[in-house]
């Protein structure tokens, strides 16, 4: 369940993963990004302020024309009203309407007119006031007519007209109608066309910043292009270089920075080439000269070798002095051997002459066959091999023999320090890494040994004896190996608790995974855990 | 002009000492190898130089030849392609260097096998006699794979009355294959069962033998037919052998 939670989440984070990549991998795509907001940023704030001062502006002036023009009809028509002689409803009502046909006819299409009684009015004389439109009286708000008292002002407020989202304003004032008592009297003012030219000038506004904007973007793409296409450009060269092609260099052009930028390179380019020659050829003498003392040792020691087999399978023949002497010489000539061969093979690996042959293989097989055939070594020194393996396959692309002498190395040496204690051995793998652990129990390490252990001919303990005719180089090229095929050889100790070393080989080619198969650390107990125990052939010949 | 069919040979070997070439360039290696072949039964002639390789090997026609590759002179590796192309006799390489290009270049060039220096007597014994050694088991005597016809006790090859001419080793490797159709041979069984190795060897002897073989028997060598290879685990024969 959690492996396929984590499937959708892969899945889900695979875009933004491929953004990111894009973000960091391109400096065109984040200057132009960056360009693209600080732009548009910029122009929105412009934009903004422009159009709020030219809005302010426009009805501003509106309102200031609105406000003149309805005092003066508002002092016209009561200054009328005072002057008639009207009493009765009949006559009242006829002025109301007259009045409102001359405000009607001064004001224009703009212009909307509204009378109200006022909500204090007690007269007993009840007119209908007049309106332009029914509708429009929603338009006046309670608070407006409120702050309308009778002998007062007049007081404006905006609204939009009803039935639509025009935005208007209301302009209201009190007029007393003789004995009618107090009125209102309202104009209703249309903003249609200030929002009108608002709008056009937005359009316009918004046409030349997109304009300005895309103009911005061009010019940084050109510009950022003019400075990055030298840089990619070196970037190939170097990408060349490094894939070996050491005779590429950069075009010069001009003699601008970007001229010292190709120069500077080639001259950089010319320099490395010189030392990589160099090198090369000290690679090529240095493996010329191993070739050489290999031959040139081997052929003697051929001689010698079969003169000194000759000597030991004739040992009986001989009095007890020579025959021991035999025996003597045909043991130390497989040290000797052991020695030239593991020396050479090292200076091998240090002049980058090794060359490895690479298969499938699974290297619990590896183990198994190697401990096999140690059985009997450790067996004589009274250790004993356990060998664990977690369940499936370990395979990997290695080179076997080279990965059966690293376990042979690091069985061997942990038999030579188990002190006669078990040695326990355990394969287990993950999807990216296959492990080997190599455990003993015996006199173990101090942690300034375990830095020095691959060290070539060192050893822990100057006083003792090899018992099992190691070399002093066998954790040194053991080593090497693993990482000739990307992997990594550890060690581990603790004075008198033994020591451990795990070898860890990457199945694929993206080399070793996060996480390790097997635990560097570990106690006798914790094997049963890592592993199932393999019988080995040999255990059960008895040996 | 002695008679060179294998079984011939084999019953020379029987009959009296099987003559072994030395070439070897250096006197103690070739002095030290004569009295170990010696010890053993074998009659050791020597040549020191690459030059007159090819004409000691014509005037004693040996049984087996060991052969150095670093030599005055004409290389091993070239003694080795032209005696290989008059010749089908077994050819032990002693190299100095086990240099994996060398080997590999030895194998290619026609050599049988090798054994790298120093070696222990015992161990070049071994391989001379493997080389001795025939397939004398009485199975049938003529097995037919795929469209080759192999006589076993006359050493002979053919397809459709045409004679392929195989190295002695060669067609033990077919043989080998052929008696058991179907069944699949590691390269560790093969190098048991053909080359006499009793541990764990370089199963690039195989490998570069099971090209010759190929090369000389199918007839695609890029789609072999006869000699297939089973991915991961070896080699098996092919064909529907009656």
């Amino acid at each position: 369940m959690i492996r396929r939670a984590g499937a959708i989440g892969a899945m889900l984070l695979a875009p933004m993963r491929k953004l990111y990549r894009r973000w960091t991998h391109s400096m065109l795509l984040r200057v132009i990004t960056s360009t693209l907001v600080v732009g548009l940023a910029a122009v929105a704030l412009l934009g903004a302020y422009v159009t709020t001062e030219i809005r302010d502006g426009l009805v501003d002036k509106r309102i200031e024309r609105v406000l003149a023009e309805s005092a003066r009809d508002v002092d016209g028509t009561q200054q009328a009203i005072d002057a008639s002689t009207a009493e009765t409803p009949g006559d009242l009502q006829d002025l109301v309407y007259d009045q409102f046909e001359a405000q009607s006819r001064l004001g224009g299409e703009g212009r909307s007119i509204v009378w109200l009684r006022s909500p204090s009015n007690d007269a007993d004389i009840v007119l209908t006031p007049p309106v332009t439109e029914q509708r429009l009286v929603t338009a006046i708000s309670p608070a407006l007519r409120e702050s309308i008292e009778p002998g007062g002002g007049q007081f404006w407020q905006f609204t939009t007209m009803p039935g639509s989202d025009e935005p208007a304003v209301v302009v209201g004032a009190p007029i007393h109608l003789r004995s009618a008592g107090p009125y209102e009297l309202y104009f209703v003012y249309s903003l249609a066309d200030e929002q009108e030219t608002l709008a056009l000038i937005q359009r316009v506004l918004a046409l030349g910043a997109g304009v300005l904007v895309g103009l911005v973007l061009f010019m940084t793409w050109t510009v950022t292009l003019q400075a990055v296409r030298p840089v990619r450009a070196a970037a190939r060269v170097a990408a060349r270089l490094a894939d070996g092609h050491l005779t590429e260099r950069m075009k010069v052009k001009g003699h601008d920075e970007m001229a010292t930028l190709a120069t500077t390179f080639n001259d950089m380019a010319a320099s490395l080439q010189r030392q990589i020659n160099r090198m090369e050829d000290l690679s090529r003498l240095q493996r010329r000269f191993v070739s050489d003392v290999s031959h040139e040792l081997r052929t003697p020691l051929t001689t010698i070798r079969m003169a000194a087999d000759v000597l030991h399978d004739a040992r009986g023949e001989f009095e007890p002095a020579v025959a021991r002497s035999a025996e003597l010489l045909a043991t130390q000539l497989d040290r000797f051997e052991a020695l030239l061969a593991d020396l050479l093979e090292i200076s091998r690996i240090d002049a980058g002459a090794a060359q490895l042959d690479f298969d499938e293989h699974d290297i619990a097989d590896i183990a198994r066959d190697q401990i096999e055939g140690l059985y009997p070594a450790a067996a004589e020194q009274g250790v004993e091999l356990r060998l664990w393996v977690q369940a499936g396959r370990h395979t990997a692309s290695m080179d076997a023999p080279r990965v059966g002498r690293i376990i042979r190395n690091l069985v061997s040496n942990a038999i030579e320090h188990a002190q006669e204690k078990p040695v326990d051995i355990a394969v287990a793998s993950t999807q990216r890494t296959v492990a080997v652990l190599v455990r003993d129990y015996g006199v173990g390490l101090a942690p300034s040994q375990v830095q020095r252990v691959f060290d070539r001919f060192w050893r822990a303990d100057p006083a003792r004896a090899r018992t099992m005719g190691g070399t002093g180089l066998g954790l040194s090229i053991a080593r090497e190996d693993a990482m000739l095929h990307d992997g990594s050889l550890e060690a581990w100790g603790k004075p008198g608790d033994g020591a451990a070393f795990r070898l860890m080989l990457p199945r694929g080619s993206r080399g070793l995974g996060v996480r390790p198969p097997l635990p560097l650390e570990t106690t006798a107990d914790g094997f049963e855990a890592l592993g199932e125990r393999v019988p080995l052939a040999t255990e059960a010949v008895g040996l | 002009m002695r008679d060179k069919s294998p079984k011939h040979r084999a019953w020379h070997h029987v009959a009296m000492a099987a003559k072994i070439l030395v070439v070897d360039d250096d006197p103690a290696v070739a002095e030290m190898t004569g009295i170990v072949l010696r010890a053993d039964g074998f009659e050791p002639v020597f040549c020191d130089h690459g030059d007159r390789a090819l004409d000691v090997f014509r005037a004693e026609q040996p049984d087996v030849i060991l052969l150095d590759l670093m030599l005055p002179g004409k290389s091993g590796i070239d003694i080795c392609r032209e005696i290989r192309a008059e010749s089908g006799v077994p050819i032990i390489m002693l190299t100095a260097k086990s240099d994996t290009v060398d080997v590999v270049l030895g194998l290619e060039s026609g050599a049988d096998d090798y054994v790298p220096k120093p070696f222990k007597p015992r161990e070049l014994i071994a391989r001379v006699r493997a080389r001795l050694r025939r397939n004398d088991s009485a199975a049938p005597s003529v097995v037919r794979i795929g469209d080759l016809e192999i006589d076993v006790t006359g050493h002979r090859v053919s397809r459709d009355g045409e004679v392929i001419q195989l190295t002695p080793l060669e067609f033990d490797v077919l043989v080998t294959l052929a008696r058991h159709p179907g069944k699949v041979f590691t390269r560790e069984v093969l190098l048991e069962d053909v080359w006499g190795y009793r541990h764990a060897a370089d199963t690039r002897l195989v490998n570069v033998h099971i090209q010759r073989l190929r090369a000389k028997i199918e007839r695609d060598p890029e789609n072999p037919e006869i000699v297939l290879t089973v991915r991961g685990v070896g080699y098996k024969a092919g064909g529907h052998s009656q």
